[in-house]
């Protein structure tokens, strides 16, 4: 029997996310996938999934769904309020439901937080993965984000059977080491005018969204003379005529006209999934060694919190 | 940075090189970076993970667990391309694909001032723009957009000052010194001459896009009626 999810409320922004497109950046795809990659493994292997399996990524505040049989699921990312039939479901751990109504609602202390279900959400891949591509329309469903009366498809999963919320006493925590207010590290490019980014306190503006995050701030001297377009990639940092910055993020383009500044270290890009429009930040330059040295460490956190996982996981 | 004998290399992120070969819209420089991402497409090191080839410069993607500094000297060693093979590759990427397009009318909402403002009758735009072989230079801002360069100089057109919110999919337009082509419905700016039924981007076909970057274009012109016809 296939099985689905239902979905009562869609909240503010809901999409199914993999971990993206690679492949077809030549032809202007983006690559849009989880804005936070290590939540969304990490909520994968919690349900015994593989890492690449399709979750839902919700913003600000999370969508009801109905589930029409028992199910393996897991929260990651910034704390949400989840309450099923009434009773509250905690984060970071797998959690067993039986059929019924699965409420999330406010994302607290960041902007999103990840759904995982066993199984994965089984949308057809389009180009290699099961993304939402909200800007090309396609991938996920139909290319959009959540609708009442949407059902989504889940993939095959061991058999989970329960008349209960069940849980377990273990838990882990997926977020980052860093403190929220510490800076966010990049590495500068190398043209002469680079403008002092990192001596600046930057708001993030309400215009943000998972193309890009719109920083407000005290203008930065722009260039005189527009470039042509070259390659972007998630986390460059992109200075349009008004001297405000743009981080891209997953949904980015594959190629800008404004000028660089630099890009966001991978170890930190996760962080940037969690800006809430008002949000404070601050930019701290850091080399090439560093940045490597810094991706190196974040991916063996996740790969050992990836390991204690798969070692609780059977006893579930 | 550092240099290569034929471009400045930089990070444009943790997993991915920048190669700037100039900072111009020329055919040369162009040429170079097409040829550069077919040689690396060609030679597929274990550690590519994507190109995007731009108008003077290109993206090359890589393994995120792989060592920068090594992929770093890899790179060098196969950007050691000579004049001679650049335009071998140029002329044998020299995939001719011709664009049907009906201008004007609906078709093309900006023909008829876009004319006036180049001192032109529509008849004699229509011709001009549909003799032009142009390459496509890049494909960026949507899946599947082409830029084409090899517009005639004198049919550079300024972008609209307040861009349209909905430009029909497969509209034909200049904006500044190019031509492109809309793949979907979208918001945007340039000026509008014609409208090709042909999909430019599908991502259910195996080749999603119609154009791939290196492509030549040629426009033919047809009448309306001919348009549910062409787009098969």
């Amino acid at each position: 029997m296939s099985r689905h999810l239902r979905v009562l409320r869609p909240g503010l922004l809901t999409t199914v996310q993999d971990l993206g497109r690679t492949d077809w950046r030549h032809l202007g795809v983006a690559h849009a996938g989880a804005l936070d990659s290590d939540a969304a493994r990490l909520g994968n292997r919690l349900v015994g999934n593989n890492d690449n399996a399709a979750v839902l990524e919700v913003t600000l505040h999370g969508p009801t769904l109905q589930l029409e049989s028992p199910l393996r699921i897991a929260l990651t990312g910034a704390a949400v309020t989840a309450r099923f039939d009434g009773e509250p479901v905690p984060g970071g751990r797998p959690v067993l439901l039986p059929a019924g109504t699965l409420e999330l609602g406010a994302v607290r202390g960041g902007a999103r937080a990840w759904l995982a279900i066993a199984g994965g959400i089984e949308v057809p891949e389009v180009l290699g993965s099961r993304s939402t591509d909200l800007r090309g329309g396609f991938g996920g469903l139909d290319g959009r984000a959540l609708r009442n009366g949407d059902r989504l498809p889940l993939g095959d999963a061991p058999p989970s059977d329960t008349a209960r919320l069940q849980s377990v006493r273990w838990w882990i925590d997926p977020g980052h080491d860093e403190d929220p207010r510490a800076p966010i590290r990049y590495l500068p490019s190398t043209h002469a005018w680079s403008a002092p980014l990192a001596r600046r306190t930057w708001k993030v503006s309400a215009s943000s969204n998972r193309q890009g995050l719109r920083l407000q701030g005290d203008a930065l001297p722009t260039p005189k003379a527009d470039g042509i377009s070259e390659p972007v990639a998630p986390g460059t940092i992109q200075l349009p005529p008004d001297g405000q910055p743009i981080i891209l993020l997953a949904d980015a383009q594959t190629v800008g006209g404004y000028p660089r500044l630099g890009h966001v270290i991978a170890a930190d890009l996760p962080r940037l999934a969690q800006c809430i429009p008002g949000h404070t930040l601050h930019f701290a330059a850091v080399d090439a060694g560093a940045a490597h040295r810094l991706a190196c460490a974040a991916r063996a956190r996740v790969a050992r919190i990836g390991v204690m996982i798969d070692a609780r996981v059977p006893a579930v | 940075m550092s240099r290569s004998f034929v471009c400045d290399i930089e990070a444009l992120a943790d997993d991915a090189w920048l190669l700037r070969f100039g900072d111009q819209l020329d055919p040369q420089l162009n040429a170079r970076v097409h040829a550069i991402a077919r040689r690396l497409g060609e030679h597929k090191p274990h550690w590519l993970r994507g190109l995007v080839p731009a108008f003077a410069s290109l993206g090359v993607f890589f393994d995120p667990a792989a060592d920068p500094a090594r992929i770093h000297e890899e790179l060098l060693a196969l950007l050691a391309i000579d004049e001679a093979s650049v335009a071998d590759a140029s002329a044998q990427a020299s995939r001719t694909v011709e664009i049907p397009v009906v201008y004007g009318g609906e078709f093309g909402p900006d023909l008829e001032t876009a004319a006036t403002e180049l001192q032109l009758s529509p008849q004699q735009l229509i011709a001009r723009h549909s003799s032009g072989v142009y390459t496509v230079a890049m494909i960026g801002f949507a899946p599947g957009f082409p830029y084409l360069a090899g517009l005639d100089p004198a049919l550079a057109l300024p972008r609209l000052a307040t861009p349209r919110a909905r430009v029909a999919a497969g509209s034909v337009a200049i904006g500044g010194a190019q031509t492109g082509i809309y793949p979907r419905e979208s918001p945007g700016g340039w000026r509008l001459l014609g409208r090709t039924p042909k999909v430019l981007f599908d991502p259910a076909r195996a080749t999603p896009s119609l154009l791939l970057p290196g492509d030549r274009v040629r426009f033919v012109a047809i009448e309306a009626d001919r348009f549910a016809d062409a787009g098969q």
